[in-house]
């Protein structure tokens, strides 16, 4: 009896919570066997790497998408911070203290800009989609203006090391995306903020009458969004060493959003995880490298990506039935 | 009454001849380092204009063609003379300049050209031989053996075109092997990692052509992470000014730059005023400008990169 309730609680849960590292192993193992460069340690590091951009970001959607809300401004916020953080250094010089303090005001700003978006959607009673829709052309085009179209470079050795730096073996950005999603994941899934978060998700009304203040909750939601953004901007300019005004970021927010949903987070809020996000970002992260990896004609690459993202979506959803 | 119509007649006459050209200049919006450079240099045209009060010019960029439509209809209801014009798709963006060259305004169609004859001039860069150049340049440093790596950009017809031209170069050495060909989406970002991911699958690579300047930053990134930049041919395109320093200053791996310049938009500028003062191009027999004029691939090395640096420009 008791066994046979514990295979249904094994099933229900913990099978339904994994299933999206199978698919991510399925994915990897079908991409080994078809080229066998694919599972080299290296490779699997580059994974790891290239996804932590985008993937740090979709960790901060993720909060904002389950309190109901959408951040359409990343991509080009990415490219704001990261413009930012590279003129600081240049200012500030080359030592280590100035690219600390350039990134504590990056990261400053980071949390005014989310701040001030959490606000203007919650207070100013306007849809979120329309807020980070301008504050995506607002960014991209105060970038544009400030570079007239071209690159921000910097010359800083101590800011461009941090970005290629490796630890224990690991590339920095690797590391740092590990981390934040631990965080991610105590914040939301351990705290009384995170509660609060899927609350306001959930049932804006019923979260009302909890004595929760819906508006705030909402606000810091963009502001943890900010402070991944900005996480990312500073590891990837500095792994750059420059910030293109016109193309750094671009797409990003919808990659970062498919990581999300793919990770199981509901559009209309109140549904998602740190764990499904940080998979479904990896597993974007395979699929590109996929089709590197197995030469895949240059324009079908849309529709192979499409079709694993629409795909991972189905598997998830079938399993509820 | 037949003196009024006199003086109305000469006020006519006056009014149009103190009139000043006025030359509309749409251009897609800047969204990667070459269409930035193009943005500039229609700025720095129009700014070396400035002393002359008898021109005025109207700037637009868009971000996509139904925008750009828009702003080639408002220009043409503010009243253009001249339009100059590289439109951001050539389908969508063909009958708006149809009905500019209609009204008499004077067309020019910059690079991706329309599909209609009804233009005054055509100016355009030479794609063909901005992959064939590169193919060859690479083929013969190679002396004509080994694998090679083609990181191309967002793919379209400009980009399919060059591309093949590469092919077609590299195509006439049996030994050399195109060994992958993917996109790079003329970002840093993405050609680093497309190559971080090839530096993996093939431990012997020994030219990479990138379909511009900006995408080889981001493979020279590549390489030095991996430790792997050495005995390797680099070869990008469309001259960016740092890229067009490194090889001023004679950097080891990249010897060999391209041009696709971005200020054919100032030389199409020029054109459209020339041609509403009825000027001709020097050394040419015939009168006016000519019809389309596609402009030679530059090479650029050691020698004369100094000529190709514009440090002041943002490409």
């Amino acid at each position: 009896m008791i066994l046979i309730a514990a295979k249904k609680t094994f099933r229900s849960i913990n099978l339904s919570k994994y299933l999206i590292v199978f698919i991510l192993i399925g994915l990897m193992v079908f991409s080994g066997i078809l080229s066998p460069a694919f599972l080299k340690p290296r490779n699997i590091l580059n994974i790891f790497w290239q996804t932590s951009y985008v993937g740090i970001i979709a960790i901060g959607i993720t909060f904002v998408m389950i309190a109901g809300g959408i951040d359409l401004s990343v991509g080009s916020m990415l490219a704001l911070l990261g413009a930012v953080a590279i003129q600081l250094v240049n200012k500030f010089g080359d030592r280590t203290s100035s690219v600390i303090l350039s990134i504590l005001i990056t990261y400053a700003m980071a949390m005014l800009l989310g701040f001030g978006i959490g606000l203007l959607t919650t207070k100013g009673r306007i849809p979120a989609f329309v807020t980070t829709l301008g504050g995506m052309a607002i960014y991209r085009s105060l970038v544009l203006n400030f570079a007239n179209g071209g690159v921000y470079m910097t010359m800083s050795q101590k800011y461009t090391s941090m970005g290629m730096k490796f630890v224990l073996g690991l590339p920095l950005p690797m590391l740092v995306f590990i981390i934040y999603a631990v965080v991610a994941y105590i914040l939301l899934d351990k705290t009384k903020f995170g509660r609060h978060v899927f609350a306001v998700g959930a049932n804006e009304t019923a979260a009302m009458y909890s004595a929760i203040n819906v508006d705030m909750v909402r606000t810091w939601t963009y502001v943890v969004s900010g402070i991944s953004v900005a996480t990312s901007a500073i590891l990837l300019s500095s792994m750059m060493s420059a910030v293109s005004s016109s193309s750094t970021g671009n797409g990003f927010e919808l990659d970062a959003i498919a990581a999300a949903v793919i990770g199981g987070t509901s559009l209309s809020g109140g549904k998602g995880s740190v764990f499904g996000t940080f998979f479904g970002a990896l597993i974007l992260g395979v699929i590109n490298n996929m089709l590197v990896m197995l030469n895949v004609a240059v324009y079908l690459q849309g529709t192979v990506k499409g079709l694993i993202i629409i795909g991972a979506v189905i598997l998830q959803n079938l399993r509820r039935e | 009454m037949r003196k009024f119509f006199v003086v109305v007649f000469l006020a006519l006459v006056v009014f149009t001849f103190a009139q000043k050209i006025r030359v509309g200049v749409a251009i897609p919006a800047a969204d990667h380092g070459w269409t930035g450079g193009m943005v500039w240099w229609a700025q720095y045209a129009i700014k070396q204009y400035q002393n002359d009060p008898n021109v005025e010019f109207y700037l637009v960029t868009a971000k996509e063609p139904s925008e750009q439509i828009a702003q080639v209809q408002a220009l043409l209801a503010k009243g253009i003379d001249a339009l100059v014009i590289n439109p951001y798709e050539s389908a969508p963006l063909t009958p708006i300049c149809v009905q500019a060259f209609r009204q008499g305004v004077f067309t020019v169609i910059v690079d991706r050209g329309i599909n209609s004859e009804e233009y005054n001039t055509y100016i355009a860069g030479d794609n063909y031989m901005y992959g064939y150049l590169a193919g060859k340049y690479i083929a013969e440093k190679l002396k004509g053996k080994g694998n090679v790596v083609v990181i191309r950009g967002i793919p379209c017809s400009i980009d399919d075109e060059r591309v093949k031209a590469f092919k077609d170069a590299i195509s006439l050495y049996p030994d050399l092997k195109i060994i992958a060909e993917q996109p790079g989406y003329w970002s840093r970002e993405k050609a680093f990692e497309v190559m971080q991911t090839l530096l993996t699958k093939f431990p012997t690579i020994d030219a990479v052509w990138t379909g511009d300047d900006d995408m080889l930053h981001g493979v020279l990134l590549a390489l030095r992470q991996a430790g792997r930049d050495k005995n390797i041919v680099l070869v990008g395109g469309a001259c960016e000014k740092n890229m067009v320093k490194m090889i001023m200053d004679g950097h080891p791996l990249i010897g060999v730059n391209f041009t696709y310049p971005p200020n054919m938009i100032s030389t199409a500028i020029n054109l459209a005023v020339m041609g509403l003062r009825k000027q001709d191009l020097n050394g040419f027999y015939q009168r006016g400008i000519p019809r389309k004029i596609i402009l030679a691939t530059e090479v650029v090395t050691k020698e004369n990169a100094k000529d190709y640096y514009f440090p002041e420009s943002v490409f």
